[in-house]
């Protein structure tokens, strides 16, 4: 089953890889040079740029100069067009909603990060159980559907739910406490929960299949978020570990990363945390330091899927507990300085106490504290009534 | 010297070979013509085999008079006086850049490693900026190449680096204004964005492709001095299941990185992600190869 497997996730690159599978023959070499790559069986400039031009000259039997030239032709049409970053920032501001951005609700969140969740790139949440990354991702998904004019981005949703943690009546109520003067309208709540589509895979197999099926559908319609609540749960499920499942990891990654980049729409995916082996303290100096000073237990906490998973994605908001008190913090942004937001849940969803945040330092940006974790929880149990008649 | 080490295809060697020319020095007082009859072969296959041969004989004689007594060669002397004039690119940084002699120096690869959210690419889009400070005010005045594989790079920030950056020269340049000394600061932001030739790399044969490509476009670009590849490593960590090649590829292409500095006097960054242990040893390899 893994070998079929494989080949579909082969035949499925070389789909989103046409550049790189531009065939030599089509690429003005000169008639007898292209059959030259011909007659060796070299059909695409992957081939022929996976080789050194001292094997191609063996291989093609000519001279020296021969190859670098036909080289050079097969680098200059294979390479990619270039942009100047103006153009880049003006297609941003003039062709996209909100500059290209997403925006949270969270003012303060918001304003580090220019505008809200960028389109184009991978934002991971990632907390420890029960912390409220569902609750935003519900957040964003009715976001993502309301009007322009109410800030939102007008758009369907995709959201792949794998644990079935998603609610649609809490949604509903995130959705009539927060945005009370459309929600009230009739029918309103109808045709906005009919544009988050909700996807339930079982198995790592069905998650592929409906990533495939997403990219299809993504030119059928306006889809303008991609929700993933967790990457985790479907990672670690039926699969073997270690190189197997990173290489795995590591197909996904790409995938979803060229699905957002493709079609210019955020994703956002969830990540669980997990606790820290001692062993691992050592591997990175980084964290070694980290062990050594640590006050209490919760600091053994660190995301789930690793380093390799961690380089991907572009934005990491972590969402911790400390002291009793929630924090949503911006661990990793090339946009933001490390900004931490304290916020409680109320029924209209995630809403900040104050929009300044505070900056972090040093090895605080990236721990994941879990201090006091249960008590909140136990506590929003209690006192959710309270909170329910005066949101905030 | 066999003639097996020339460039020129395996037939021609065979052909070379098979006629009783072992050694190079065997060529070296032939005509052309005469080679051509008895290879039998044409004239300018000869005259391209003789070129070879006399390439290869000149690179181990002693000619060329004056200083260097292998050709290439240079003295360490003279070493010492380039590395003193080479140009530098700040990293704003006073104490970062005193480390490095000054900055980031050109004709080097310099490598940029470390964990996710540290400020690789921070550092990245400050150099892209940093290398455009103009000429009066101590900078290079250039463009610069930002080769982006892992779509990190954001426009949204260069330009706040970039706002920073002006604010930063019209302070420099009041100081400089007080000691007569002028220089025009015109920019605007969107100025310096225009000079960020931005490239998004999707595979690993695309960045093959783009740094074969990219000794072409910086001599179309002459102005480009500094090349930034966020992260060099990235396309590589992705499914390769056949490690040698990868070794190969990645060596050659810190061979092409190292060659471009060199040859266009461009500072080259490379991003890389740490190689994580037991996935291989590609990581130090290109370590090893940078400076």
């Amino acid at each position: 089953m893994n070998k079929v497997w494989v080949s579909i996730w082969r035949e499925n690159r070389l789909g989103t890889k046409a550049m790189a599978e531009k065939l030599i023959k089509d690429m003005g070499l000169s008639k007898a040079m292209a059959n030259v790559f011909a007659a060796r069986n070299i059909t695409t400039a992957k081939e022929a740029l996976s080789l050194t031009e001292f094997e191609l000259m063996q291989l093609l039997d000519v001279g020296m100069a021969e190859v670098s030239s036909a080289l050079s032709r097969i680098s200059e049409i294979a390479c990619p067009p270039y942009q100047t970053a103006l153009n880049l920032m003006e297609q941003r501001v003039h062709k996209e909603d909100h500059g290209g951005h997403l925006p949270t609700g969270l003012k303060g969140l918001d304003e580090a990060l220019c505008g809200g969740i960028p389109f184009g790139v991978l934002t991971e949440l990632v907390g420890p159980p029960g912390i409220g990354k569902t609750q935003l991702c519900m957040k964003l998904s009715l976001l993502a559907s309301l009007p322009t004019t109410y800030g939102g981005l007008n758009g369907h949703v995709i959201y792949i739910d794998v644990e079935s943690k998603f609610s649609s009546k809490r949604m509903i109520e995130i959705g009539v406490q927060s945005f009370p003067d459309i929600f009230n309208m009739k029918g309103v709540v109808q045709e906005m929960a009919g544009r988050i589509l909700v996807l339930r895979p079982t198995t790592l197999s069905k998650f592929t299949e409906s990533l495939q099926q997403i990219k299809l559908s993504l030119l059928q319609r306006p889809v303008k978020l991609i929700v993933i609540d967790s990457i985790a749960a479907i990672m670690s499920g039926d699969f073997a570990q270690g190189a197997s499942r990173q290489n795995l990891l590591g197909w996904h990654v790409s995938f979803i990363k060229s699905l957002a980049e493709s079609s210019r729409i955020p994703i956002v995916v969830t990540n669980q945390v997990r606790s820290q082996t001692r062993e691992e303290g050592s591997q990175y100096s980084f964290q070694a330091q980290r062990t050594d000073d640590l006050s209490g237990y919760d600091s053994h906490l660190v995301a789930a899927l690793g380093i390799n998973w961690a380089h991907s994605v572009t934005i990491r908001l972590v969402l911790e507990a400390k002291s009793g008190q929630r924090f949503i913090k911006l661990a990793k942004s090339p946009l933001s300085p490390p900004f931490a937001f304290p916020f409680i849940i109320t029924s209209a969803g995630i809403s900040l106490l104050n929009d300044y945040g505070t900056e972090l330092k040093g090895m605080e940006i990236n721990r994941i504290h879990q201090h006091g974790h249960s008590d909140i929880i136990n506590f929003d149990g209690k006192g959710c009534s309270d909170k329910r008649r005066n949101p905030t | 010297m066999e003639v097996a080490g020339l460039p020129i295809s395996p037939s021609q060697r065979g052909k070379l070979i098979s006629a009783g020319y072992t050694t190079i020095s065997s060529l070296t007082s032939l005509s052309p013509h005469h080679l051509a009859r008895d290879l039998n072969i044409p004239e300018e296959e000869a005259v391209q085999i003789l070129g070879a041969a006399a390439s290869h004989n000149s690179r181990l004689d002693t000619s060329d008079g004056g200083h260097s007594i292998v050709n290439g060669a240079q003295t360490a002397w003279d070493m010492f006086r380039e590395e003193q004039s080479s140009l530098r690119i700040t990293t704003s940084c006073a104490d970062f850049d005193n480390i490095l002699g000054g900055g980031i120096n050109c004709k080097e690869v310099t490598e940029i490693g470390g964990v996710p959210g540290i400020g690789k690419t921070q550092l990245g889009i400050q150099l892209a900026v940093n290398v455009q400070i103009p000429m009066g005010l101590g900078g290079l005045g250039a463009k610069a190449v930002y080769i982006d594989t892992e779509g990190s790079f954001m426009v949204e920030r260069a330009t706040q680096i970039a706002e920073a950056s002006i604010s930063d020269m019209l302070e420099y340049n009041n100081h400089l204004a007080k000691q007569n000394r002028v220089c025009q600061v015109k920019f605007k932001p969107s100025d310096i964005l225009e000079n960020i030739f931005y490239f998004r790399v999707c595979s690993y044969t695309e960045q093959m492709a783009l740094i074969n490509h990219l000794e072409k476009f910086i001599s179309d670009h002459k102005d480009v001095k500094i090349v930034i590849v966020d992260s060099v490593t990235f396309h590589f960590r992705q499914d390769f299941e056949d490690l040698a090649l990868r070794t190969r590829l990645l060596n050659g292409m810190a061979l092409k990185l190292m060659n471009l500095a060199k040859t266009f006097n461009v500072a080259v960054i490379a991003g890389h992600i740490p190689a994580q242990i037991g996935s291989s040893c590609t990581g130090t390899r290109m370590s090893e190869m940078h400076t």
